[in-house]
């Protein structure tokens, strides 16, 4: 990373969601960057606030749930406490965003290509004309066959696959420097997966886009990241260079995580497990919010919150790091 | 249809090397199965646009066995029929032709004239959803305990409640959960909880329609093992379906790959695994993001897969395989054994590949 | 052990719950819960409550008929709401009226809810030919007024039993008010029941080898009875109106049992005489029973509704 400001600055995000029978504080001081152009993973389980995360960044989050502390920096900017009008030029132009479903991020009433052109003139002074070229130009980039024709067929007639490129290209249309994948690839077959993973990298690199991708699947983001960042209940527990998280993980959770995935390089009779559940919104347990489940869980991490500390080759939130490096 | 047809690998002389006599050990033999399903438009429709009749062959003419105490995973994208074969195999809907036998017995004809109730208590199913595949209005005892009643193995309620907690307490819930709802338990729970009563009636044979794809990671984890630990206590025979194929490299003995209703390629775990054969099987292993396995040189992966109402003619994969020729999209490939793993591709077979 | 606590934990619970917090905040909930209350409750213990028995003959006077409401100038404390040309107090006539009309309105209801889920379960469930015939039904009887459904079965039961004893006739018009309303549960029924039926709980059934009658029964119908509940409340609110309207017609119930509505029917002669009293009392009685069921069915439908999803 180069020692400029990074594109997008989180720091200290915490989302709220008023019940009649409580606070349920969903994101608890969550803080991380995303340089220009680098793909960073969000993964998680359910409930870890990943979705949240991401929904919050774009401006989207449902209400009641609202942005009650932190700041979230967009090439310098603030927009976390935007009025409406304000986010909504920023979402497309400088944000593009990528669901999980296609059928239903695309409008069935209207065309590809109109949805696109209309994606393109809000953000760019293009006429119309120049605008349907642009549109037919992402098209192909994105990989659809025969985009002059294909640009004005309606999203029913197009594939699963297809569809999802074509969500692509719409999240791209307006030059946005940031992407924000959620669960891009998990309605699609695997075949098609690898496709569209494969496409989103690249596609991102060609346009200078920085994405991130917020999944459950660990096996995408160790395809297609340079960091990760593994969300537990509403918190960060590690945040690092990809391969560094994957293959040395210094936080007990993302060591249980990485050993319960079935992996097709190795033969082992039972899974690494890790018993119990993440906890529910309304019962996040004193101190660490892991303990209950950690097997190397002391005294401490009953007691105290740990923050994000350096440990070995990445940064994780874990008092086995600070009493290692005291000790 | 021969012992042989039905079950390639084992008249190969399979991994075993044994060849006849195995049909005694076969708890499941499934010959020729298939299911079409008529999807066309309503009478009055059809009548007035002239449209054809349309139907989709869901299953085309599959055929495996599967040994006592072992687990067969069926593979394949969707549209591949997969979880029609595992409803056609618990007798949810009944083979347009082909054969589905039981210890022996064909399973049709029992649940129509035979003895349905004893074939019901040997054989069960595990769901996907574990959301929808428990009654929101039913107490667990009442879920669990509802095979035991059907069946008459236990009728009074007091007994029924404390098998139900023995049975909850084997897949590692507590005893007192069977007071409970589902909808105050996890996704993973409930899995537990489905597992717990397709096991009420002790059965031989489990068909397990993609258990832990709705689960997270670290939840699949537990349910996977206990379905191990299960299957090594009581002897259990699953067939697990699956899109997910580092999970089917976790638990199965042998894989079967489908698509669009076809079983292309047949073969024990380690050879699927280590010398795919299929270019289907090829495609399948390549693409899948792997988190050791990253930046690997991959065959670009083609196309996607086609519409079922339409399956191309011949050999239903040739519009994406790079081997395919004239006589791919001719003639439909044969499953044919050799080595121990059977395989339905002429290329494979041309000595091609 | 628990038994004598049991109704108030689960009242407790009742209020404590979702969908007791949502009847607490919502003012109409309430105020419409009590005015229904308050009415079926005269309705039900009329014999214990009213002040007078306008049924029974020999405590009429005569001399005490048409007397206007107390507050008038002519009224008499005794006859809160004032008499009828008969001398029956109407305040009591009111009650007893009610209770003709809730009953009548309850029973309709109820044999339509039976009638149409059970109608409703069978053709979802079961499909093909059987769910295409009860289908091409629901919309014959859609196509025709409720009120000229209710009169021809009336018809038709008057003229081929012309003697009637009462409770003929009350039967009659309960199968005729209930055969207009039974449409709309089979319908929503059947639409609940074939997403339900699809569900891996209903396949699991299967699997173990419940009959599909029991399945139908035992796990089907507990899923499918929300909306009907709301549809029920509902429609005991327009069941009253149409049992009333047919009084008023004179085709309702038979007139030594008075309903509201024949009250209305009979008080109407007065109204331009200036004995305004006997036909708005009874009309205001019905409108408040109609309003306040209808507005607690719709509270209901939308405390339902999010858990519905």
């Amino acid at each position: 990373m180069n020692g400029s400001a990074p594109l997008l600055e989180v720091r200290g995000l915490r989302v709220e969601f008023p019940t009649r029978r409580g606070t349920l504080l969903a994101l608890d001081d969550v803080s991380f960057d995303i340089a220009a152009g680098e793909v960073l993973g969000v993964v998680g389980e359910s409930g870890a606030g990943k979705s949240l995360t991401g929904a919050a960044i774009i401006g989207l989050l449902e209400p009641p749930g609202r942005i009650a502390a932190g700041e979230i920096r967009l090439e310098g900017q603030r927009i976390d406490h935007l009025p409406y009008e304000q986010m909504r030029a920023i979402r497309g132009r400088k944000i593009g965003a990528i669901f999980q479903d296609p059928l239903t991020s695309l409008n069935p009433l209207y065309s590809v290509g109109q949805q696109l052109v209309e994606t393109i003139q809000t953000h760019l002074p293009l006429g119309a004309a120049q605008a349907r070229q642009r549109a037919i130009q992402l098209l192909a980039q994105t990989g659809i066959p025969a985009p002059e024709h294909r640009i004005d067929q309606y999203p029913h007639q197009f594939s699963g696959g297809m569809r999802q490129r074509v969500v692509i290209a719409l999240a791209l249309a307006a030059e946005p420097k940031l992407i924000v994948a959620d669960e891009p690839t998990t309605a699609l077959d695997v075949s098609i997966q690898a496709q569209i993973i494969s496409l989103l990298k690249r596609v991102c690199r060609e346009h200078g886009a920085a994405v991130m991708l917020v999944t459950h699947d660990m096996g995408v983001i160790a395809e297609t990241c340079d960091r990760v960042a593994v969300m537990y209940a509403g918190r960060i527990a590690e945040i690092g260079p990809v391969h560094d998280v994957i293959n040395q993980p210094a936080h007990p959770y993302t060591q249980g995580l990485m050993g319960s995935i079935p992996a097709m390089d190795s033969d082992r009779e039972r899974l690494l497990q890790i018993d119990g559940a993440m906890p529910r919104l309304n019962a996040i347990p004193a101190g660490c919010a892991f303990n209950p489940r950690c097997p190397q869980a002391f005294e401490r991490c009953r007691r105290e919150r740990p923050e994000l500390a350096v440990a070995r080759a990445t940064r994780a939130a874990c008092w086995l790091n600070v009493e290692a490096s005291v000790s | 249809m021969t012992v042989a047809q039905a079950n390639p690998i084992r008249a190969a002389g399979g991994p075993r090397g044994e060849g006849g006599g195995a049909a005694t050990r076969m708890l499941v033999e499934v010959s020729d199965l298939s299911k079409t399903f008529d999807v066309s438009a309503p009478w009055l429709n059809r009548v007035i646009e002239r449209q054809p009749r349309r139907f989709v062959h869901a299953v085309d003419g599959v055929s495996f066995a599967i040994e006592r105490g072992r687990t067969l995973a069926l593979v394949g994208e969707s549209g591949c029929g997969k979880s029609t074969v595992a409803r056609l195999l618990v007798g949810l809907y009944g083979p347009t032709r082909g054969q589905v036998r039981f210890d022996g017995a064909d399973v049709v004809h029992t649940l129509q004239h035979g003895d349905a109730r004893a074939l019901r208590r040997r054989m069960q199913m595990i769901f996907q959803d574990p959301y929808a595949s428990l009654n929101p209005r039913w107490r667990v005892r009442d879920i669990v305990g509802e095979p035991l009643r059907e069946h008459a193995i236990v009728t009074d309620t007091q007994a029924l409640r404390e098998r139900a907690a023995q049975l909850l307490q084997s897949v590692g819930l507590a005893a007192a959960d069977v007071d409970k709802f589902p909808h105050q338990f996890s996704g993973g729970q409930r899995q537990r909880i489905s597992i717990a009563r397709a096991l009420a009636t002790q059965p031989e044979f489990l068909v397990c329609d993609e258990p832990t794809s709705a689960l997270d990671v670290s939840v699949q984890a537990q349910v996977l093992n206990i379905m191990k630990d299960l299957q090594r206590q009581q002897g259990l025979t699953y067939l697990f379906i699956s899109h997910n194929l580092a999970v089917v490299r976790h638990v199965s003995d042998q894989v079967g790959v489908m698509y669009l209703g076809r079983l292309v390629e047949l073969a024990d775990k380690q050879h699927l695994f280590a010398s795919p054969r299929h270019p289907y099987t090829r495609m399948l292993l390549d693409a899948i993001p792997d988190i050791h396995m990253t930046g690997r040189s991959r065959t670009p992966v083609q196309g996607e897969v086609p519409n079922p109402l339409n399956p191309p003619p011949g050999c239903a994969f040739h519009p994406r395989c790079p081997h395919a020729n004239a006589r791919c999209k001719a003639e439909r490939p044969v499953l044919l054994a050799s080595q121990g793993v059977a395989v339905a591709c002429h290329a494979v077979a041309e000595g091609r590949v | 052990m628990n038994a004598p606590s049991a109704p108030a934990g689960a009242l407790a619970r009742f209020f404590d719950s979702d969908i007791g917090y949502s009847f607490r905040t919502s003012p109409v909930a309430v105020a419409a819960a009590l005015v229904a209350f308050v009415c079926v409750f005269s309705a039900v213990f009329a014999d214990w409550v009213a002040p007078h028995n306008p049924f029974d003959l020999a405590t009429l006077e005569l001399s005490d008929a048409r007397l206007p409401p107390a507050w008038e100038v002519e009224g008499k404390s005794r006859y809160l709401l004032g008499t009828d040309d008969q001398g029956r107090d109407i305040l009591s006539a009111l009650m007893y009226g009610a209770r003709i009309s809730l009953f009548v309105g309850l029973a309709s209801v109820l044999v339509s809810v039976i009638v149409g889920v059970g109608l409703g379960l069978l053709a979802g469930f079961v499909g093909g030919k059987t769910d295409a015939f009860i289908m091409r039904v629901c919309d014959v009887m859609l196509s025709f007024p409720a009120i000229l459904v209710a009169l021809l079965v009336d018809g038709v039961g008057r003229a081929m039993f012309p003697d009637a004893h009462e409770t003929l006739a009350f039967a009659v018009l309960i199968i005729a008010i209930s055969l207009t309303g039974w449409v709309q549960y089979a319908r929503t029924v059947r639409g609940s029941t074939m997403v339900e039926r699809n569900k891996e709980y209903v396949q699991a059934a299967r699997v173990i080898g419940v009959a599909p009658l029991r399945i139908m029964a035992r796990h089907v119908l507990p899923n499918v009875l929300g909306p009907v509940l709301v549809l029920a409340t509902i429609q005991v609110a327009s069941a009253i109106i149409i049992e009333a309207t047919l009084s008023f017609l004179g085709v309702g119930v038979p007139p030594t049992q008075p309903s509201l509505g024949t009250l209305i029917r009979v008080g109407n002669d007065f109204l331009f005489s200036g004995e305004w009293w006997i036909t708005i009392f009874p009309g205001a009685m019905l409108v408040m029973i109609a309003l306040s069921v209808n507005l607690l069915g719709d509270w209901l439908r939308d405390a339902l509704n999010p858990r519905l999803q």
